[in-house]
């Protein structure tokens, strides 16, 4: 995913003079391409988040599109009181991008383990905040933060799914996409860990159960209708997002449910249950160690439609 | 624009003593330490402004990091046309634009919104870089507290700016030795701060922040060293101009209220 963004980036540079990219000396080897074409769009800002963040702050209010770029936690986390109070109070059009969503760097330990970060993005007032699910998404995806207006999280995994785009499609922030049709119950997932959904949505098929997937790679503004309409035509809400079931793709879910009245046959959150991972490996290993593979997912959505029954 | 700054720093004082007051709000103390380094910078024709149109990108931008001292930069704005003065009377009300903290929202004339230490010259670093790329003169002047210099965002800014050789960017210490509760050299010690600056590769240059002619001569040396940002360590008193509120901790956060209103007002109108 971290190619498909800065090849998308370079070329909307290339059109753009405004854009710049500030990284907070990460991405070994990833920008020299970028670099040579676009040297005066781009700036390391030193390992200094918090500075990355007010800086391209101030860039932003002078009229810049400022990408502010590092991995894991520390270009949320490290520096979040900037991103609040600096760009997003300001609506600023800073443009924060993590490589390395949920268990990319699993080996790396808790300090790479981004796994709270969509939750406590979605909560601050005016920022959207996207997880695109493969390499189309996510290339479109950089190009639809560079165009709406104020401050916006991108959040890019290691890992992609396939994301089903046939080059026709408008990639539309805020709006879910449908990539498989489904009756018998319907995932709603973010993120690259779509792979994982892909893989128990065939499994579940050749059980008989057809799964409806919906990419929600918007998770701020959240699509409400999809996820009403995935209620009531499917009866069974699933959401699985490699990331604390608190507070982010499931609680959105939850709440849009609830703030409907709507109320599905059954309804499951799918994602990290409790604690840190003082455990590491790589982002497979401890996908299948928290049940966050195909087949424990598919295991569990069958689990869910039998008590249903 | 250039106004008796003296007069201006006397205005500014008694506003920002009344609208604490009315408002039973903080930090009077650190109004007071930074009214002559306002007057001077907005009064003494320092920063280019135009009070009509306070977009005008043209302008010099200024930030109050110390976001605290907020009336004062109100009051000055207030008094130097941005917007009418009865609108001071509405620091601090319910349902007011004019927060405690300094905010731009309905308020023109306010740059940057402040309040949590250690974020303003992190965005004036970011200004002064893209006015510097536009080439058009424009300068950035951030005013921070002594106390905020604890804050470790402050140094990552000073690092960047100095690599970057941000010569437009200015950053004024208001270094009046007391934080909230305690003198600065009992919390956590500064000095030697003029050399931590120089070590930084800053150019520095200390002043009596009270002083009008030398802050005039100050500011109008900029930048102190050529291909440098520069920084003002302003040598102040925490409670400029009312005698009982000066050099003391108390009035970090204590209000003046009944006869301690009367004695300061009385003691701010004198010329």
């Amino acid at each position: 995913m971290r190619d498909a963004f800065i090849k998308r980036l370079a070329l909307l540079a290339e059109r753009e003079p405004r854009v710049i990219l500030i990284t907070g000396d990460l991405g070994f080897g990833v920008f020299d391409e970028y670099r040579r074409q676009r040297a005066g769009q781009f700036l390391n800002a030193g390992v200094a988040e918090q500075n990355m963040t007010m800086l391209a702050t101030g860039m932003a209010l002078e009229g810049y599109v400022a990408f502010t770029y590092s991995i894991g936690n520390f270009p949320t986390l490290r520096c979040l009181e900037m991103i609040r109070n600096d760009a997003a109070y300001h609506d600023a059009n800073v443009k924060i991008v993590s490589i390395g969503g949920g268990f990319s760097y699993g080996a790396l330990g808790i300090s790479h383990h981004a796994t709270e970060d969509l939750a406590i993005m979605r909560s601050l007032p005016g920022l959207t905040v996207v997880s695109p699910g493969g390499l189309w998404e996510a290339s479109e995806a950089t190009e639809a933060i560079a165009r709406q207006p104020g401050t916006c999280y991108l959040r890019l995994d290691k890992d992609h799914g396939p994301d089903g785009a046939d080059g026709h499609e408008a990639f539309i922030l805020g709006k879910a996409r449908l990539l498989r049709e489904g009756t018998d119950c319907t995932v709603v997932v973010t993120g690259g860990i779509l792979r994982e959904v892909v893989t128990a949505a065939d499994t579940l098929a050749r059980e008989g159960i057809q799964t409806r997937i919906l990419s929600m790679h918007t998770l701020k503004p959240i699509d409400s209708a999809a996820i009403l309409a995935a209620a009531r035509e499917t009866g069974a809400v699933v959401t699985v997002e490699e990331h604390t079931i608190h507070g982010g793709l499931g609680g959105a879910v939850a709440e849009v449910l609830l703030d409907h009245g709507a109320r599905p046959k059954a309804f499951l959150r799918i994602g990290l249950e409790s604690g840190f991972s003082s455990i590491v490996g790589s982002q497979d290993y401890l996908r299948r160690r928290y049940g966050l593979d195909g087949l424990s997912i598919a295991a569990r959505v069958r689990s869910l439609l039998s008590r249903e029954h | 624009m250039t106004m008796d700054t003296r007069a201006l720093a006397r205005r500014v004082r008694r506003h920002s003593v009344c609208m604490t007051s009315r408002g039973g709000s903080s930090h009077v103390g650190a109004a007071l330490s930074i009214a002559d380094i306002l007057a001077v910078l907005y009064g003494g024709g320092i920063l280019r402004f135009d009070r009509g149109r306070p977009s005008w990108p043209g302008r010099d931008r200024f930030i109050l990091s110390k976001g605290h001292a907020g009336a004062a930069v109100y009051a000055t704005l207030a008094e130097c046309g941005f917007f009418g003065l009865e609108r001071l009377d509405q620091h601090y009300q319910n349902g007011s634009d004019l927060s405690g903290h300094v905010s731009h929202k309905g308020m023109p004339g306010v740059e940057l919104s402040t309040g949590s230490l250690g974020h303003g010259l992190g965005v004036g670093v970011g200004m002064a870089l893209a006015l510097r790329r536009k080439g058009e003169g424009q300068r950035v002047f951030v005013l921070l507290s002594d106390g905020e210099c604890d804050e470790g965002s402050n140094w990552e800014a000073i690092m960047f700016a100095a690599h970057h050789r941000l010569d437009n960017l200015v950053a004024v210490v208001d270094y009046n030795k007391l934080q909230s509760l305690a003198p600065v050299a009992e919390t956590l010690e500064l000095e030697p701060f003029a050399s931590k600056w120089r070590a930084f590769n800053w150019g520095v240059c200390e002043v009596d922040g009270h002083d009008h002619s030398a802050l005039t001569e100050v500011f109008g040396r900029l930048p102190f060293v050529e291909q440098r940002p520069s920084v003002v360590i302003a040598h102040t008193t925490k409670g400029k101009g009312v005698t009982f509120m000066e050099n003391t901790v108390l009035w970090h956060y204590r209000t003046a209220r009944g006869r301690e209103l009367e004695a300061a007002l009385q003691e701010l109108d004198l010329p």
